[in-house]
């Protein structure tokens, strides 16, 4: 019974996306009922369609279950974009550093490569708020602002591909990286990739660090009262720094998928966030709240979420209508959502308990 | 570098900062208003792109800029009334559904720019208006009193806000639910009430911000804040909570963008590195929190929803 009243939610949110999702094609003189079958069919009708779906749900998983850390630890998270940025950036510069590896030594490395990328944009505005009580919202917001300026200065300068250069069109994207860091397809014939199942494992080790591990339940009571876990003896600035590096880390992951498994091979840039990350970093936190911030349930919410972005650009295809239809859907998703009464009660927990960590500040 | 320093380019270099400050000075400005209530808007980035584009539309369609800016003017306004309704009656977490706004402003400007215009075509630009005799003056004229009528209606709206919280009813009582709306409450304010009519001002400024940004470039894209709607949040906290603050903090943003855009005309910043001076207003951001972290303290009901027991 309890589940289904936890349905309700996300079964209720989705109505009202629809409802307005129809109200704007509507708007723009499209038909709604063309509209949804249209993004049913791109999202889910077919093997194929079904692949694109879990690639595009992939980097909404990591980064969802990166915010799931954040928000138990009562941090809000809303660098995923620059964190996905540094990631990949890392990676591709350690996989273009290597010589051509075979996979099985190469992936692992520059996976890596792209954890510590997003570790480090993590860890940042974690220790900033931390250490000098700057506001994580701004600050991780901020950085996304940074990082595509990063990504544009090193991709169209220092890191462009010399055959870009040399025919002289100068397209902002860097060589192709060495077939050994490429992840491998896992169904012939579609883009299906390592990278799925990566993900799903990845926020089920997320679901055990919360909670089963100390670090977990520490993160877990920095969340819940800052002042009480202090009193326990718990450090709450160091884990507050630990949540958003997490979180950070989780994204730059996504950031390595995005470029090992994508169909260039290669990191490119059309001058905007959006461009390179689909927007995941702001997906990834739609895709936690509607799974209720619980890494399990982010994991079918992100497949939803990824299916709606795959059904947009099928809605885009055959009714011209611009795919940019998902992002404000999303938006509304996220409004409803956060004024409904079960994710609002974890949610107020998460800003009364930053409150209580700004308050007390200066002290411990 | 010297030519840098010639008085004709520093004049014309603080006339433009003047002019980029406009939207950063409106949009922070009304989110002051919200926040002093106690009330946190991170959508003002959204509500901008919002008001920018149907402002565009206005001019494309109708070549008729005051209509133009009445038009952002109200989608301000009705963006304000929903984010009101969501945050007065249905209690949203206010740092988490200010990014849906943002997400919807996003989306649906896009939507409707790539569906209605498809391509980025120039309009006209709000006209510069020569204040009488101060015009004149030598350099001081060209810089201060050569710009916009919207530039003008920010710098003045400035004394009006510090007025209207300072010495107004609304204003107290605006205060009042910010610090403690428990208290405000049993003296018979009505926290919804003041907080309602905050935020929609508010929202409403931020709909002149994207009318101001629009009608000085002249041209949309999709997102076209580019953040800025961001940066006029974290400009709230660098003015500690103060309008004079506050245009403090946007002419500064201003002066060091329109800074970096001279240079790099003058090629002082070379081409290669023309993303990284990019960088500018949001490291300076971060390097502000920083240093002003703690020194005020925030509304103290600031994000804190209000329900009576």
């Amino acid at each position: 019974m309890k589940r289904l009243v936890g349905a309700a939610v996300p079964v209720t949110a989705a109505l009202v996306a629809f409802f307005f999702g129809a109200i704007m094609l509507l708007a723009i003189g499209a038909s709604p009922w063309e509209g949804l079958k249209a993004m049913v069919d791109g999202a889910f009708g077919g093997g194929d369609n079904l692949a694109r779906t879990a690639v595009r749900a992939t980097p909404l998983i990591l980064v969802g279950a990166g915010i799931t850390v954040a928000f138990r630890t009562s941090v809000v998270n809303i660098g995923g974009e620059g964190q996905i940025v540094a990631g990949a950036l890392l990676t591709t510069v350690t996989a273009l550093a290597l010589p051509d590896l075979p996979a099985a030594i190469m992936l692992p490395i520059v996976l890596l490569a792209g954890i510590v990328g997003g570790a480090i944009a993590g860890a940042i505005p974690g220790a900033l708020k931390a250490y000098a009580s700057v506001n994580e919202i701004l600050s991780t917001i901020m950085l996304n602002l940074v990082m595509v300026q990063l990504m544009n200065y090193l991709l169209r300068g220092p890191l462009i591909d010399p055959a870009e250069v040399a025919s002289g069109t100068r397209n902002p994207q860097t060589e192709r990286l060495p077939d050994g860091a490429s992840l491998p397809i896992l169904v012939p014939g579609t883009r299906l990739h390592l990278g799925v199942p990566i993900a799903i494992v990845a926020a089920i080790a997320v679901y055990i660090l919360l909670w089963r591990t100390p670090l977990g339940f520490r993160l877990r009571a920095v969340g819940h009262s800052p002042d009480a876990a202090r009193a326990a003896g718990i450090n709450v600035k160091r884990n507050v720094t630990n949540a958003l590096t997490i979180a950070g880390s989780l994204g730059g992951l996504a950031g390595a998928i995005l470029v090992l498994g994508s169909e260039g091979q290669r990191m490119q840039t059309d001058g905007s966030l959006a461009g390179f990350t689909g927007s995941a970093g702001f997906n990834g936190i739609v895709a936690a709240l509607f799974g209720g911030l619980h890494p399990i349930w982010t994991i079918p919410s992100s497949f939803l979420f990824g299916g709606l972005l795959t059904g947009a650009t099928q809605l885009q295809r055959s009714l011209q209508v611009p795919s940019a239809l998902a992002i404000a859907l999303n938006g509304i998703v996220v409004v409803f959502v956060v004024s409904s009464d079960r994710v609002r009660s974890r949610l107020d927990t998460m800003m009364a308990a930053r409150a209580e960590m700004n308050d007390s500040g200066g002290e411990s | 570098m010297s030519d840098f320093f010639t008085a004709s380019i520093l004049v014309a270099t603080i006339a433009s900062g003047i002019r980029l400050a406009t939207p950063y000075l409106f949009a922070s400005l009304g989110e002051t208003i919200g926040q002093k209530s106690g009330v946190l808007n991170l959508g003002v980035d959204g509500v901008m792109l919002l008001s920018a584009f149907f402002g565009y539309w206005t001019v494309l369609e109708r070549d008729n800029l005051w209509l133009a800016v009445a038009v952002s003017l109200v989608v301000g306004l009705v963006m304000g009334l929903i984010y009101a309704t969501i945050t007065v009656f249905f209690h949203a977490t206010q740092g988490i559904s200010g990014i849906g706004i943002f997400l919807f402003g996003l989306g649906f400007s896009e939507l409707m720019f790539r569906r209605q215009v498809g391509t980025p075509l120039p309009v006209d630009k709000l006209p510069k208006i020569e204040i009488p005799l101060l015009a004149d003056i030598p350099w001081l004229g060209e810089a201060l009193f050569q710009h916009n009528p919207l530039t003008y209606a920010a710098f003045l709206a400035v004394p009006v806000v510090v007025f209207m919280l300072n010495k107004t009813t609304f204003g107290m009582n605006v205060r009042a639910v910010g610090e403690n709306p428990q208290a405000a409450d049993s003296l018979g304010v009505s926290v919804a009430r003041t907080r309602f009519i905050a935020i929609v001002i508010g929202n409403t400024f931020a709909g002149l911000a994207g009318a101001a940004l629009v009608l000085e470039l002249g041209i949309f894209q999709q997102n076209l804040t580019n953040g800025l709607g961001f940066i006029a949040v974290a400009l709230v906290y660098f003015g500690a909570w103060r309008p004079v603050g506050v245009m403090t903090g946007s002419l500064l943003y201003g002066l060091v963008a329109a800074t970096v855009l001279q240079w790099k005309a003058q090629g002082i910043i070379p081409r290669g590195a023309s993303d990284i001076a990019s960088m500018a207003p949001a490291v300076l951001t971060i390097l502000a929190l920083i240093l002003l972290a703690n020194r005020v303290p925030a509304p103290a009901a600031l994000t804190r929803p209000f329900a009576r027991h």
